[in-house]
C-alpha cells in the first residue's frame, strides 16, 4: 500500500513509520503543522508543535529513507480543535482537544487529503490496536489511547494503520535506539499540544478573560467567587479559594457549572456521584450499530476506569445507566463504549443524573 | 555531475550540479597548502591562482578584475551591495529603492536597512511581473536594486534602463543576477551597474562561493570585519579551491551561451505546450517575452503547489515550487503576490528551472506524469 505516515517528531510515530515501511508499504513522512506560531525549541515535554519537534521528524524520515514533507494544517486546527476547545470551556463544558484532533484533522483533513492523492492510508503512533478493522485496545494498559480514537467512523478506521498496539512503549523506545532513530530517548509529550507551558486556565483567561462569578454551596447559598466558569471542571477540588471550610469540615468538589448565570456549585465528594449519563448523537466504529438497549463498559475521561453500564440507544442520543455510581463525570467529555476491549462508539456527555436531582452542562 | 537514478532534476535555479570542468579546477587545489594572503611560495602560488580565477571571471562578467570581490554566496553579496551601500550613505541619502519581487537576499537586507533609519521604498510590479522603480528614483536614494532575473518566475528586467535612471539622480544601482549569468548575456560595463552580485552553485560551480562585482568608485561599507582581504570590503581568507571552480564554472557556462539558451528555451517551450495540451486551466505565470529560457514558472489552478511537489517527488521529478518556506511552513509567494496574483493562485505554481542535464527525456518525463499529478492534487483541495 501507499501510505502516509504522521510524524511528531516524536518516538511512537518515527517507530509506527518505520514499521510500516518493514511491514513493505510504501511511506511518505508527514509533519502536521498545527500551530500558528510554532516555538523554535521543544521546552519539557510538552505540546509537539515546535520548529525541533518538525527537524526531529524530519530526520527520522532520513534515517527510514522515505519522503517527507510539512503540511500546514493551522488553519484547520485553529478552527476545529482550539476555537471548539474554547467555546466548550464557555459552555461550561470539559471538552477533549485530542479526540477532537483525531476526529476533524488526522482522520478527517489529512486522511482526505491522502485519499485524493492516492494513498490508501493513514499510519500513526497511537497505542491502540485493529483487528478485522475493529478498534480494540492497545496491549500496553498505560498507554493505551483507545479512548481518543474511539470518534472514527469504519470508513476512517479502514484507511487507518496502528502499528504500536501490540507493543509496550519500553519495548518502542528500545526498538527506536536499536533503528537508530534519535528519538528514542525523547520525552513523552503530555498535556494539551497547543498550550505549550501547561497552564490551561491561563490559556482560557487569556481567551475568555476573567468574569467574576458566585459559589454556592448545595443549598444554593453563596460561599465565595470565582474569576470565571472555564477555570473549572466538574469533581475539581483544588482553586475553590472559598474563604471557610463548610461545616462538616469535609472537602467540597465542584458539582456543575451554570454558565448562563456564570454559577459554579460545590459540595461533597458522595454529591459528585452520578448513576446516569445522557448523550449527544453516537459515532459508532463498526457498521453494524448495536441493538437498542445492551450491557457494555463504558469509559468517560481518557485515563477513567472503564465500568459496567447498561446502554439505552436513542433517536439521537445515549442513555448510559451505570451499575456502580461515578464520580466526576463532565459533559462535554467522550463517553466511550466498550465490549471488553473493543471500542464500540463514542458519545458526548450532555448530562448526567444522580438519584434525585438531574445536572446540565 | 552524477545523475541520480531514476531521478529527473528541474532544479538548477535552486542549485545546479558541479559541472566537470568546475570540479576538475578544484580537485587541482585539494590537499595543497598556502594561504593566498601568505608572502611565502606556497602562498603566492595560491593567490596567483585566485588572481588568475579572478581575471577569468572579469572577462565573463564584463568587468575589470579589481572590480570582483568574493564572496561566500550571492546572498552575502546582495547584503553588502544592499545594507553596505545604505551605512556607506546614510548620512546624506536616506532612501533605498527596490521591489517585493527581489530575491530574500536582497529584500530583507533593505528590509535591515529599515529597521537601522532608511526609508525603504517598493516599485510597482506589474501582473507580467515586469517592475518600474524610475519614479521612485531621486537625490535621497543612496541605492537601488533591481533583479536582472527573478529566480522564481524567470522574468527579466531591463537593468541597462535601471542603471541609467539612477545614474541621473547619483543612486547606486545593484542588481543580483545570479539567475542571469549562464542564461543570458550579463555585461557589467555595458549595462552601467555599479554593484552586481553572482553566485557559484547556480551556474555549475561548488557552493559557497559567490562574488560582488563592485564599480571602482563605489564604496559600500563593510558587514564584517576583519583582515581585510577583498578589497578591504569583504575579510576572510579567500578560499582557493572554490573560487578556481567558480571561475571554471562560469567560463564553461558563458562560452557555451550561444548554444545552450536556445536549447533551453525550446526544452522550456516544449514543456509549456504540452502542458497546455494535457491539463486544463494553466498560465504560464510572468511575461513570456521577457523571460529566462532556464525558468519556466506555471500556475496550476485550484490546487495546492504542495501536494503537486509530493506527488512528483514521488514520480521521481524534482522541482521546486515558487512559494517561501517560512518554519517548515509554505506560505503563498511573495513573488505572486507582488505581481498581483491571489493567496490561493500564488500557492498554485511550479517552478522548472533548467540546465545543462536537462535533455527531452527530462520534459517527456515531466509530461507523462504531470497530468494525473494535478488531477489527484486538485481533487484534494475541498
Amino acid at each position: 500500500m501507499r501510505v502516509l505516515a504522521a510524524m511528531s517528531g516524536g518516538v511512537d510515530s518515527a517507530v509506527a513509520a518505520a514499521r510500516a515501511v518493514e511491514a513493505g508499504h510504501e511511506v511518505t513522512g508527514v509533519h502536521l503543522a498545527l500551530s500558528k506560531n510554532p516555538q523554535s525549541f521543544r521546552s519539557g515535554a510538552r505540546g509537539c508543535c515546535s520548529i525541533e519537534d518538525s527537524h526531529d521528524a524530519r530526520r527520522a524520515a532520513d534515517v527510514l529513507g522515505i519522503p517527507f514533507y510539512v503540511w500546514d494544517l493551522s488553519d484547520e486546527f485553529t478552527e476545529d480543535v482550539v476555537d471548539d476547545f474554547v467555546a466548550e470551556y464557555a459552555a461550561g463544558r470539559t471538552p477533549n482537544p485530542c479526540l477532537r484532533c483525531n476526529e476533524k484533522i488526522k482522520f478527517a483533513a489529512v486522511l482526505d487529503r491522502a485519499l485524493a492523492l492516492g494513498y490508501d492510508a493513514v499510519v500513526t503512533g497511537h497505542y491502540a490496536r485493529l483487528v478485522n478493522h475493529q478498534l480494540h485496545r492497545a496491549v500496553d494498559p498505560a498507554k493505551d489511547q483507545s479512548y481518543v480514537l474511539a470518534v472514527l467512523t469504519p470508513e476512517q478506521l479502514d484507511h487507518a494503520l496502528f502499528p504500536l498496539g501490540d507493543t509496550p512503549k519500553e519495548q518502542v523506545r528500545t526498538e527506536a535506539a536499536a533503528r537508530g532513530l534519535s528519538v528514542a530517548d525523547k520525552p513523552d509529550s503530555h498535556d494539551i499540544c497547543f498550550i505549550a507551558d501547561g497552564d490551561t486556565a491561563g490559556f482560557l483567561d487569556a481567551q475568555l478573560g476573567t468574569r467574576p462569578g458566585p459559589i454556592v454551596d448545595e443549598n444554593g447559598t453563596q460561599i465565595g467567587e470565582h474569576d470565571g466558569t472555564h477555570r473549572f471542571t466538574i469533581g475539581q477540588r483544588r482553586g475553590l479559594q472559598i474563604g471557610h471550610p463548610a461545616d462538616d469540615g469535609r472537602p467540597r468538589y465542584v458539582l456543575d457549572i451554570t454558565p448562563v448565570t456564570n454559577t459554579v456549585r460545590v459540595g461533597p465528594a458522595d454529591s459528585l456521584k452520578i448513576s446516569r449519563i445522557t448523550t449527544l448523537a453516537p459515532r459508532w466504529t463498526e457498521r453494524t450499530t448495536p441493538d437498542h438497549e445492551f450491557d457494555a463498559l463504558v469509559q468517560i475521561r481518557a485515563h477513567a476506569e472503564p465500568v459496567a453500564c447498561h446502554i439505552t440507544v436513542g433517536g439521537d442520543n445515549l442513555q448510559i445507566d451505570l451499575v456502580e455510581p461515578l464520580t466526576g463525570v463532565a459533559p462535554g467529555q467522550a463517553a466511550v463504549v466498550y465490549d471488553g476491549d473493543r471500542v464500540v462508539g463514542s458519545a458526548t456527555i450532555a448530562t448526567t443524573a444522580s438519584f434525585s436531582t438531574v445536572t446540565t452542562g | 555531475m552524477t545523475p541520480q537514478p531514476g531521478r529527473h532534476y528541474l532544479d538548477h535555479a535552486a542549485s545546479s550540479p558541479l559541472t566537470a570542468a568546475a570540479a576538475e579546477a578544484m580537485a587541482a587545489w585539494v590537499g595543497v597548502p598556502g594561504n593566498p594572503s601568505s608572502l611565502h611560495t606556497s602562498g603566492r602560488r595560491a593567490r596567483a591562482a585566485v588572481e588568475e580565477s579572478r581575471e577569468s571571471l572579469a572577462t565573463d562578467l564584463g568587468c575589470h578584475p579589481t572590480e570582483i570581490v568574493f564572496t561566500s554566496s550571492g546572498t552575502e553579496a546582495d547584503n553588502i551591495a544592499v545594507l553596505g551601500s545604505w551605512r556607506a550613505r546614510r548620512s546624506t541619502r536616506r532612501r533605498i529603492v527596490t521591489s517585493a519581487v527581489e530575491h530574500p537576499a536582497v529584500f530583507e537586507a533593505a528590509g535591515a536597512a529599515g529597521q537601522e533609519g532608511a526609508d525603504v521604498v517598493l516599485g510597482e510590479v506589474s501582473e507580467s511581473g515586469i517592475v518600474s522603480l524610475a519614479d521612485l528614483l531621486d537625490e535621497r536614494t543612496a541605492v537601488a536594486s533591481l533583479q536582472w532575473v527573478n529566480n522564481e518566475t524567470g522574468v527579466i528586467q531591463d537593468t541597462g534602463r535601471f542603471a541609467e535612471q539612477c545614474r541621473r539622480v547619483g543612486a547606486w544601482s545593484h542588481s543580483d543576477a545570479v539567475q542571469a549569468l549562464g542564461h543570458r548575456p550579463v555585461d557589467f560595463e555595458s549595462a552601467g551597474l555599479d554593484l552586481m552580485a553572482v553566485s557559484g552553485h547556480k551556474v555549475g560551480g561548488p557552493v559557497g562561493i559567490g562574488a560582488l562585482v563592485v564599480r571602482r568608485e563605489v564604496s559600500p561599507a563593510p558587514l564584517s570585519h576583519g583582515g581585510g582581504q577583498e578589497r578591504q570590503l569583504r575579510s576572510a581568507t579567500v578560499p582557493v579551491a572554490l573560487v578556481c571552480g567558480f571561475a571554471a564554472a562560469v567560463r564553461e557556462a558563458v562560452a557555451g551561451l550561444a548554444d545552450e539558451a536556445p536549447r533551453l528555451r525550446a526544452l522550456g517551450e516544449r514543456l509549456i505546450r504540452g502542458v497546455a495540451a494535457t491539463v486544463d486551466r494553466t498560465t504560464v505565470t510572468g511575461s513570456l517575452a521577457e523571460r529566462s529560457p532556464a525558468i519556466v514558472n506555471i500556475g496550476f489552478d485550484r490546487v495546492r503547489a504542495d501536494d503537486l511537489l509530493l506527488l512528483l517527488d514521488l514520480a521521481g521529478i524534482d522541482c521546486s515550487t515558487g512559494s517561501a518556506c517560512t518554519a517548515g511552513v509554505s506560505r503563498p509567494s511573495e513573488v505572486l503576490l507582488a505581481m498581483g496574483r491571489s493567496e490561493a493562485d500564488a500557492s498554485a505554481s511550479l517552478r522548472f528551472s533548467f540546465g545543462p542535464t536537462t535533455t527531452d527525456a527530462t520534459i517527456d518525463a515531466v509530461l507523462a506524469v504531470l497530468p494525473d499529478a494535478v488531477r489527484r492534487a486538485r481533487a484534494a483541495v475541498r
